[in-house]
């Protein structure tokens, strides 16, 4: 009895904090069906993100049509280019302090460990003044000063560089030495040794520095914030939209949430799926043992 | 073949943008418009009022971190003790959030607690925006997955024979839990502890969507001083107070390396 009101408790809690985690999803996926058009006119304002005034689908229709569509363009592109820039840098920077010297590889780890720890608010402000100080000396010079999207891409290579090298970094002490080694025995030259058997080899750890990339971009606000004057990515639009006397269109709640869920579970079902075949089997092996006794 | 000349690109790259943009945080505090001057950054330095915002920050990064080290205990320790197909899925429902756009998620809050919850209690123009109360419960909400992740990862992880021993030996559940399970979580509530406190003292989003201009912490007076609407900022002002946020960081980061190290070395003596 104890027990089972012990357990159901523990499930109780457990929904209310995840009610608590998903009720500012929920409530924006609610209003984006929301009609939000104000008196007559064709005006919409989101500013009064509580009044249900009926259904409608508009929201989802303007969505993309204004600045938040060029918003997500940006944000797509520098995700894109950061994502492969990074890790090409970053899976090359592995191999090479793979095999330097103790001393000099544990400086380069050490070094590049600052971005990872530096708060984003710090990192935004550091790439800020940078670029400050670049685009002076280019005015001072009569020069074409750095863009929006140049300081973007220079800003989100670098913080996703160093994850990039620290999921390859593993994965290459992991990998044998015989490999290269043998790929050159069978007449392989340096270089083609490295492309057929070390970056086979590591492939899952580029893969999940790509990902890492990937969603590191995507999910920057504040060095972006910083960073960027006119142009900017995403969650740039939608905070300066908050702040400002418009809202935000809560459909994009929608178009980033569903994608989103659908990736994540489909990812992880199966790796739960692979969980539990693996339990099966080892449970299967143990009666075989138990019977073969 | 000399494979490390495939780290220069990366070597050349950090420099130029990962090491040389962190020396300007002390070239703009001491230098305004190409003068080299002190008055701006002492000027800053000795401002009271400054000071007690960075401990109003601090104060509520601690309160932040300690709320959601209290909720997310027991979520990870319930998780930890499920089937391994259950915990799997409902961990995946508990970090779905984190990977939500949490700018937008903030903006949700700011809806809510500006005309939902308002209109519910029928407040008459009333908000509920703008008070500690509301910085703190968002600050919360945004960092609870980021508590919970590591204490997972630690207590999942926790051999299950340990436990069966300390029964074995005579010690209730309450008592396996005080002796043995919490102080080998300990990792996991130092990293939990890392991940919440040091983004909650930097935090500004939070307080600037939701402090309504009334509450604000620390990282919003280092936004206004870059971020200002007429064009460029204050860097000496900012950068000061960027100095000082950094040391806050550093000083905290070495606390909690010394409670892993001291953990670590504890371990082994049992």
């Amino acid at each position: 009895m104890v027990k089972k009101i012990s357990r159901s408790f523990k499930y109780v809690y457990l929904a209310l904090m995840i009610l608590f985690l998903y009720i500012p999803i929920l409530y924006l996926i609610v209003f984006s069906f929301n009609n939000f058009s104000t008196g007559s006119g064709k005006r919409i304002s989101y500013a009064n993100l509580g009044l249900w005034k009926g259904f409608t689908l508009h929201n989802y229709t303007t969505l993309f049509s204004g600045e938040a569509g060029q918003a997500l363009l940006l944000t797509l592109e520098v995700a894109g280019i950061t994502s492969i820039l990074a890790t090409l840098i970053g899976t090359a920077a592995a191999i090479g302090i793979y095999s330097m010297k103790k001393r000099s590889r544990n400086l380069i780890l050490n070094a590049s460990q600052l971005p990872m720890v530096n708060p984003d608010l710090v990192t935004g402000i550091t790439f800020m003044m940078l670029f400050a100080f670049v685009n002076t000396l280019l005015v001072s010079l009569s020069l074409k000063q750095i863009g929006d999207i140049a300081k973007l891409l220079i800003a989100h290579i670098s913080f996703s560089i160093p994850y990039v090298i620290f999921s390859v970094m593993p994965r290459l002490r992991q990998s044998s030495d015989l490999l290269y080694e043998a790929a050159m025995d069978l007449g392989c030259s340096p270089m083609q040794a490295l492309f057929k058997a070390v970056i086979p080899d590591i492939m899952p750890g580029i893969t999940s520095g790509f990902v890492m990339a990937l969603t590191m971009s995507l999910d920057d606000f504040v060095v972006s914030y910083f960073v960027s004057d006119l142009r900017s990515v995403l969650s740039v639009y939608i905070y300066s939209a908050a702040r400002g006397a418009k809202g935000v269109n809560p459909a994009l709640a929608t178009v980033i949430f569903i994608p989103l869920v659908t990736l994540l579970l489909v990812v992880n079902l199966r790796r739960i799926a692979k969980e539990r075949e693996y339990e099966i089997q080892n449970k299967k092996v143990k009666l075989k043992d138990k019977g073969g006794k | 073949m000399k494979r490390k000349f495939f780290a220069y690109p990366y070597i050349v790259w950090m420099i130029l943008f990962i090491v040389a943009p962190m020396l300007f945080i002390f070239y703009y505090s001491v230098n305004v418009g190409g003068q080299w001057t002190i008055t701006k950054a002492w000027a800053t330095l000795s401002d009271a009022g400054k000071w007690k915002i960075l401990w109003t920050s601090v104060d509520m990064a601690f309160k932040t971190t300690l709320i959601c080290l209290l909720l997310g205990y027991p979520i990870a320790y319930i998780l930890s003790n499920m089937k391994k197909t259950v915990a799997g899925f409902l961990s995946v429902l508990f970090f779905v959030p984190m990977w939500m756009n949490f700018v937008l998620r903030t903006y949700a809050w700011q809806a809510i607690l500006e005309y939902f919850l308002p209109n519910l209690l029928g407040m008459k123009d009333g908000t509920l925006t703008g008070t500690e109360a509301a910085v703190l419960m968002v600050l919360v909400y945004n960092f609870l997955p980021f508590m919970i992740m590591p204490l997972y990862n630690t207590l999942a992880k926790l051999d299950k024979s340990l436990l069966e021993a300390a029964r074995d030996l005579g010690a209730n559940s309450f008592l396996t839990f005080v002796r043995v399970v919490l102080p080998l979580s300990v990792p996991g509530i130092v990293s939990g502890i890392t991940m919440v406190f040091i983004p909650a003292i930097t935090a500004f989003t939070v307080p600037a969507l939701i402090g309504n201009g009334k509450y604000y912490l620390y990282g919003n007076e280092i936004e206004l001083a870059f971020k200002t609407l007429s064009g460029q900022g204050d860097y000496a002002v900012g950068s000061t107070l960027s100095i000082i946020l950094l040391i806050c960081v550093v000083v905290s980061t070495i606390i909690m390396n010394y409670f892993d190290k001291d953990q670590k070395q504890g371990g082994q003596m049992w």
